[in-house]
């Protein structure tokens, strides 16, 4: 006992403060000084009036702040005259609908690939550990010729579907149920229950970190992308507002458009945030099961 | 008997039957929708990469035409693509991952509260998009003198003139990897994370006893033995997110090609005949060397951080 607690000061994930940390956040506070400092800067910018954005030199710090960004931001409609709220509404959905099938897709397919026997089984799992080198980046034209065949061009759909199968996620599920011990599930079968059953009530009750984990990746790639809106849709009014955002404050130019780009991009940033501070320990949770074996 | 043994088999290999149909139709929403927009644009991509494609005709069967073209003919690929890649590719994704790990560590030697915060403020920016960001940057680096970084240095009498800093040849490059680097302490960094704080204790105490005498020994023959799977997760994590994130260059300087190709990117070479000069056989060939390097630079990964190597 003595012992440990002389350990305390220097061991890896100590429970407690000590003096001897401080050399440890004495380093790493410039980097995340770097890391806040475009974060409060954002912040700090979407809420400055307009004399403030002419300032110079420029302040960091705004002085009066005020909603003025936010209000001109939804004041502004595209120059296709659809208002904002319309596409501040087809992100919503999409959004849903991508979190509530990537999430029963890969739980489903993470449960059967991590304690059902079948045929192929491992060849999927192989093939998905090879997936999560896939730079989707690369194949946007052949993905384009792929949903260009399928008749998903300008389909509100196809804002979902290529999101609804991450490798990562897969993987992330399935290493967490792979914890799960395999007893308890030979012992519900023995009770009677059903496949989907023991997917609804055992495994899913047990795996929540990881789903909340793939529910902060999910809303991260569908909330920020424009991808889909830039390259499959044509049709104005079923674009996203993540798509908007971009076009709006690429085409404003000067100061005024900097004080809405900088509100819009609190606006795409700040839900993110809250989503991940709200489930943060969860995601750890998982994470300590992300180890490729 | 053998009546009873069968009555006992049968329903078991019949629930066994059951159980391997309900596992197909588990998997099948998931492989259905990964073939369709991973597998099938692969492989269309390696097949088109052997043609002639204009987006409008029927391919045209050129065999490794594409290959050689690239290797042989493209002056922009061979002087400013390769080298631009793989300068912002080392350091992002090598530079970036050992930061990732380093920043980690540290962070696993803090008391939880501090620890917390300090977590969420390194891996915030990953939550931002690199293309929204973009036009804030753009503020940040903008070329007269009310750009932020102009402003600071001109007070500080560091330069004379506002530096046009994303059409520069000379900082453009250096620009996109300092953001991406921002904004790249995401899910492999946490992984990472997550691993070292659960190491077990008694490791360390035990290694001490066997005469690791200071922290780098420690890190290097116990932490790092410890998190390998985890290490290796971050690295292709690493690998991906620095390719993926590489179209950043077009969003800063807002046109592509970048200026005098200072921040040309594979990824932008791709998009530029793809969607600019409808070379698509010839965008496809550049894409599956893409992939290629990616699977590569991740097998090293796997050489280094893998179970099944030791």
């Amino acid at each position: 006992m003595k012992k440990h607690s002389r350990f305390q000061g220097t061991k890896i994930n100590p429970s407690r403060f000590h003096k001897s940390q401080i050399r440890y956040i004495l380093t790493v506070s410039p980097i995340v000084a770097f890391m806040i400092l475009p974060l409060i800067y954002i912040f700090n910018h979407a809420f400055k009036p307009l004399e403030e954005l002419f300032y110079y030199p420029p302040k960091f710090i705004v002085e009066k702040p005020t909603l003025a960004n936010f209000v001109r931001l939804f004041q502004v409609t595209g120059t296709s005259g659809i208002p904002m709220s319309r596409y501040f509404f087809n992100s919503i959905i999409v959004t849903i609908l991508v979190l509530v099938f990537s999430v029963l897709i890969s739980t489903m397919a993470g449960y059967a690939l991590s304690k059902l026997n079948f045929k192929g089984k491992k060849a999927i799992n192989e093939i998905n550990t090879l997936a999560l080198m896939f730079v989707g980046i690369a194949v946007t034209i052949p993905r384009y010729l792929v949903v260009e065949k399928l008749g998903l061009i300008d389909n509100f759909f196809v804002h979902v579907l290529p999101y609804l199968a991450i490798p990562v996620g897969l993987f992330l599920i399935k290493q967490f149920i792979d914890q799960i011990p395999n007893e308890l599930i030979d012992a519900s079968r023995v009770d009677g229950a059903n496949e989907w059953q023991i997917y609804r009530k055992i495994i899913l009750p047990l795996i929540k970190p990881a789903i909340a984990t793939i529910v902060i990746l999910s809303f991260q790639t569908v909330w920020n992308s424009s991808d889909t809106s830039t390259t499959y849709i044509n049709n104005d009014v079923l674009k996203t507002f993540a798509f908007y955002m971009n076009t709006l404050t690429a085409n404003t130019n000067g100061v005024a458009g900097q004080g809405m780009a900088a509100a819009a991009s609190l606006i795409m940033f700040l839900p993110n945030l809250i989503i991940f501070v709200i489930m943060q320990s969860k995601v750890m949770d998982t994470m300590a099961h992300s180890g490729i074996k | 008997m053998t009546s009873l043994a069968a009555v006992i088999k049968k329903p078991k290999s019949k629930a066994v039957k059951e159980r391997q149909k309900i596992a197909y139709l588990f998997v099948t929403p998931y492989v259905l929708m990964f073939t369709i927009f991973i597998v099938i644009p692969v492989i269309a991509a390696i097949l088109l990469s052997f043609t002639y494609f204009d987006a409008v005709r029927f391919p045209e069967w050129v065999g490794f035409e594409n290959y050689i073209n690239i290797l042989t003919n493209d002056d922009v690929f061979m002087q400013y693509v390769i080298p631009n890649t793989m300068k912002y590719a080392i350091i992002v994704g090598p530079g970036g991952y050992i930061l990732s790990f380093l920043l980690a560590w540290m962070l696993a030697q803090m008391a939880p509260k501090i620890r917390t915060i300090l977590a969420l403020i390194i891996y915030s920016p990953s939550l931002t998009s690199g293309i929204t960001m973009a036009v804030l940057w753009r503020v940040i680096f903008a070329g007269d003198n009310t750009g932020y970084l102009n402003s600071v240095l001109l007070t500080l009498g560091v330069i004379v003139e506002p530096i046009i800093w994303l059409q520069s040849q000379d900082f453009l490059l250096t620009i996109m990897i300092v953001v991406t680097l921002w904004s790249s302490m995401g899910v492999g960094f946490l992984a990472i994370l997550a691993g070292i704080l659960n190491v077990n204790q008694e490791l360390y105490e035990a290694g001490y006893l066997d005469g690791i005498r200071n922290k780098f020994q420690e890190m290097l023959y116990i932490t790092i033995p410890s998190i390998k799977p985890q290490m290796l997760f971050g690295a292709v994590v690493a690998i991906v997110g620095t390719f993926s994130a590489s179209g950043i260059g077009v969003a800063l300087s807002g046109s592509n090609p970048t200026p005098q190709y200072a921040g040309q990117l594979i990824v932008n070479h791709i998009e530029y005949y793809g969607f600019y000069k409808y070379e698509m056989g010839y965008a496809a060939a550049l894409s599956v060397i893409l992939l290629i390097v990616v699977y590569l630079f991740s097998r090293l990964a796997f050489r280094l951080f893998g179970s099944k190597d030791e």
